[in-house]
Parts: structure tokens; C-alpha cells; sequence
């Protein structure tokens, strides 16, 4: 009756390049696209006149600065940690403006769904957890980040592979994976429901382009969740960097 | 229909055990990896909520613990979901 083939994962995900053989495709576009709206957000927002109230962009500017300050950094490094708040808030509004091209019409594709750029972020990640830790604590670093105080001796092989493999291989290897998850189950989601409202439509039989209104309904709730998705997905992206640079400056005692 | 004629003509060839195999095992990879992180996202939320009922004020910071908590716990359950796509979609 249907000729319902959900298309080939590939189809779904890679991209042609949009000038044939330079390589830049719709994924590079919109990560340059993030990059351009960010900077141009932040720089509109500098204030020329500092005896003026804020106005337009430089409210909203200062409510993400606001919510990196209040909501992410201080219930996980303190007040001491609130020199990472550019770090912190490039990588929110980087990681929100990849997630929300995933439901804007003909960009239609989170950015973040690919493999690379979650893993390229993790890895600056790794790289600045590690070296907080390292700047703060020394070598002593490593032999704390093994064997937090307490452990019997007789644990401490043990204990020292498990803290070892968990901070260095799965913390980066588990941020990964949940940003670029989320994004593309939530990717997949979509084109499952579009396939589907889309193939009811074009059907033979008269009556089943009435059922199209049910995968099309949930189609609309869907976009509205990924709103959601997107932006819980850079906050928590960004709260456990919060978190893992607040252990690596403040050691457990 | 077509289901039906397919089985009257029945072959069992490598390819199509192959690819059963590969679309049976996909769907119980995430089915299972999903039943853990269920049960412990739907015991961290109702456990947060009833924190958060007892002490609004604290509301706040049993939010961040909550989300916290939500990402450690359904990380294994999207390794399950890459695992259904590396094997059912690949």
C-alpha cells in the first residue's frame, strides 16, 4: 500500500558541497554562520557610552552573560571561577547556534549531528580541564586526579585505573556522544515523520491523505521539543565543562 | 499482500540473514540500553521533584543536580542509540 523506505542514513546526513570541489557544505556554512552571528551579537552589544542604560542587543547580551554568571558557574566553581566566563559562554552560544539550524526551513540540519564538531569541542575541553588542573595543582595533578585522598592502599591500583580511565577517555568520549546523539536522534525524528506525512499525502487510497494530519501534528510538537533539545543540550554541554574545570581547580579535600 | 508472496518463494540467502540479523540486533540494542536510563531518569525526576516540593527554596540548586544527574544517567542510553544506528542504518 505505502511505499514507506525511510531513506539511507547518508541521505539524511551528508551533504553536497555547495560550490562543486572546494569542500564547504551546508554544515560549514552553518558553523560560519555561528561563528558570524555571535561575533556580530557580542560586538553590536559593546557599549560606546557608558553613562547610557543598556538597550536592544546589549539586554540581551548581558542576560547570556547573566545566566553563564548565576545559573552554570556558581553552583559549580564558585565565585573564583567567573574568569571562564567567556570560555564558557563562547561555547553556549557556538553549541546553541549549531543545534537550532536543525529545525529552521532550508537549513533543516543540526550542525552538531555530525560526529566532528562535538568531538573537536570535547577536545578543547579535555585540553582545558586538563590544563587548569595542571596550572592550579602541578604535576600533583595526575597523582590526585588517580588516587583522591582517603583511598585504603590496598585499593589504590584499582581505584587509579578507574579515576584514570574516567577522566581522560570517558569524559570527553561521553560528552561527545550526548551532544551528537541527542542532536541526531532528534534529526532523525524529524525525517521519520516527514517521510511519513509526506508518503500518506502522495498515497493511491483516498483514504488514508486524511491520516497525514497525525504524523504531521506530532511533526509540529516535535520542532517545538527540539527547541527544547537545543538549548538543554548546549547548557548541559556547558555545566559539565563548569563542572570538570571546578574539579580540576578545586581539588576534593 | 506483498509480504505474503515474498514468503511463498522463500530463499534464505546470506545477505538477507545478514541484514535480519543486523535489523534484530539494532532494535534490541536500544530497547535494552533504553531500560536502565528510564528507570533511573524517571527516579532521579521524581526524586528531584519531591526535593524541590518539600524545599522551594533550594529549588535552584536541586535544578543543576538534576540535569547533572539526567546527562550521566542517559549517556548509556544513547550509546545504545549509536549502536542502533551503526548496526540497523549503516
Amino acid at each position: 500500500m505505502l511505499a514507506l523506505d525511510f531513506p539511507p542514513i547518508n541521505e539524511v546526513l551528508r551533504w553536497r558541497d555547495l560550490i562543486p570541489g572546494i569542500g564547504f557544505n551546508k554544515i560549514s556554512l552553518i558553523v560560519v554562520l555561528a561563528v558570524v552571528i555571535s561575533v556580530a551579537v557580542f560586538f553590536a552589544a559593546i557599549r560606546k557610552d557608558p553613562m547610557k542604560p543598556p538597550t536592544g542587543v546589549r539586554n540581551f547580551a548581558e542576560v547570556l552573560v547573566e545566566f553563564i554568571e548565576q545559573q552554570i558557574i556558581m553552583p559549580t566553581v564558585g565565585r573564583s571561577g567567573l574568569g571562564w566566563t567567556p570560555f564558557l559562554l563562547t561555547l553556549f552560544v557556538f553549541i546553541f547556534l549549531c543545534n537550532i539550524p536543525g529545525i529552521i526551513p532550508f537549513l533543516q540540519m543540526p550542525a552538531t549531528a555530525r560526529l566532528a564538531i562535538p568531538l573537536f569541542l570535547s577536545l578543547v575541553v579535555w585540553l582545558v580541564f586538563v590544563g587548569a588542573g595542571l596550572k592550579h595543582q602541578g604535576v600533583g595533578y595526575f597523582t590526585h586526579l588517580i588516587w583522591p585522598p582517603g583511598v585504603p592502599a590496598g585499593l589504590k591500583p584499582l581505584v587509579g585505573l578507574i579515576e584514570l580511565v574516567s577522566t581522560l577517555i570517558v569524559r570527553p568520549f561521553s560528552l561527545t556522544i550526548r551532544l551528537c546523539a541527542n542532536l541526531l536522534a532528534g534529526h532523525i525524528l524529524l525525517v521519520t515523520f516527514a517521510v511519513l506525512a509526506q508518503e500518506l499525502i502522495k498515497s493511491d487510497a483516498i483514504a488514508l491523505k486524511p491520516v497525514a494530519i497525525l504524523p504531521w501534528v506530532m511533526l509540529v510538537f516535535i520542532t517545538a521539543f527540539e527547541v527544547l533539545v537545543a538549548f538543554l543540550q548546549a547548557y548541559i554541554f556547558v555545566i559539565l565543562t563548569a563542572v570538570y574545570i571546578g574539579t580540576s581547580v578545586h581539588p576534593e579535600h | 499482500m506483498e509480504a505474503f508472496s515474498v514468503l511463498a518463494n522463500s530463499q534464505i540467502t546470506d545477505e538477507g540473514l545478514k541484514a535480519a540479523n543486523a535489523a534484530l540486533s539494532s532494535g534490541f540494542a536500544y530497547g535494552l540500553a533504553a531500560i536502565g536510563s528510564a528507570i533511573g531518569i524517571g527516579f532521579l525526576v521524581g526524586k528531584s521533584v519531591e526535593a524541590m516540593a518539600r524545599q522551594p527554596e533550594a529549588a535552584g540548586m536541586v535544578r543543576t543536580t538534576m540535569f547533572l544527574g539526567i546527562a550521566f544517567t542517559e549517556a548509556l542510553a544513547l550509546i545504545g542509540f549509536v549502536v542502533f544506528i551503526l548496526a540497523g542504518l549503516g
